[in-house]
């Protein structure tokens, strides 16, 4: 099952569209997208507008693959989850995002095992094509639930007491 | 009073939780589906307001102005985005602690709410060290 997403605010037709035409060739490989508010409704994967934070998690750790935009929410549960993903950065000059930090976030994240950023469409399906013959890929380096400890313990200490810990990083 | 737009911004609240610990918390964000994860704690829904669409800040300053005076929170969190810069403006006004928190998503600059959450808040962080550096802000590490 891959499990496609655009996160919760801006739609991504370009992604959705994409993924649909891969779903159309693949009639025996199982797609359910999370399309949000973009024109585009999918005629071979299965979708829906919006789930619930419940439904998503279910559907994300259902998946064998990830198909995502570049968000720091989809990546963030994502590896919580530990699930290989590929994942297409959304574009200002597209208007499918106010600014460009999909961009610098695909520059930080592209090394990361188990992440994929691809940059269009056709390196998008030919990524997917790909998973699905190598299907022992690399999981994602899983994280926990939490964020680490220093960043907790300085949180914690300023909302207390005020003081601003240093920096840490 | 923790606050986070939907998606992304509130999956970082929901990671900083641990530090929160001690406290009596009511969380703020945009979808109703997310009081799951917050339930024994009390979450208010607000309408969410992007720069696609800036007259709906007003109901956002209605919503805080009701949700503060409510909740009279001691201290108020949030990683962001903009529509939580309302809430942080009229807490620091109120004398209430402040912290803005910047998206980890933000890892060349500031967002453009980060840059005014660094005038009008208590403390602005960001994740990363070297925009942390750039801005002249603190950076504690990332949510990662």
């Amino acid at each position: 099952v891959i499990f496609v997403s655009v996160g919760s605010m801006f739609p991504f037709d370009r992604l959705i569209e994409g993924v649909d035409v891969w779903a159309a060739k693949n009639p025996s490989v199982s797609v359910v997208a999370q399309i949000g508010n973009g024109t585009y409704e999918p005629k071979y994967a299965s979708w829906s507008r919006m789930l619930a934070q419940g439904e998503y998690q279910e559907k994300l750790s259902a998946c064998d693959l990830f198909v995502a935009h570049v968000g720091m929410g989809s990546i963030l549960q994502a590896l919580e989850a530990r699930k290989p993903m590929i994942l297409l950065p959304r574009l200002a000059l597209l208007r499918e995002v106010t600014t460009d930090h999909q961009l610098h976030t695909s520059d930080r994240f592209r090394a990361r095992d188990g992440i994929e950023i691809v940059d269009d469409v056709p390196a998008l399906q030919a990524a997917i094509d790909l998973a699905q013959t190598s299907p022992h890929r690399a999981p994602a380096d899983g994280i926990s639930s939490f964020a680490p400890d220093a960043v907790i313990q300085a949180v914690a200490t300023f909302l207390n007491t005020g003081r601003q810990p240093g920096d840490l990083a | 009073l923790a606050l986070a737009s939907g998606g992304g911004h509130w999956v970082q609240l929901m990671r900083l939780r641990p530090a929160f610990d001690g406290f009596e918390v009511a969380y703020v964000s945009m979808y109703d589906s997310y009081s799951e994860q917050v339930s024994g704690s009390r979450f208010h829904v607000i309408r969410d307001a992007s720069r696609f669409e800036r007259s709906s800040f007003l109901s956002v300053f209605v919503d805080a102005i009701l949700i503060l005076a409510r909740e009279r929170p001691t201290v108020i969190v949030t990683t962001g985005s903009a529509p939580m810069l309302i809430f942080v403006l009229l807490g620091r006004l109120f004398g209430r602690r402040t912290l803005w928190i910047d998206s980890v998503a933000n890892s060349e600059r500031l967002s453009s709410s980060g840059r005014v959450a660094k005038k009008i808040a208590h403390c602005c962080v960001s994740q990363w060290p070297d925009v942390a550096r750039r801005e002249g802000v603190i950076c504690w590490g990332s949510v990662l």
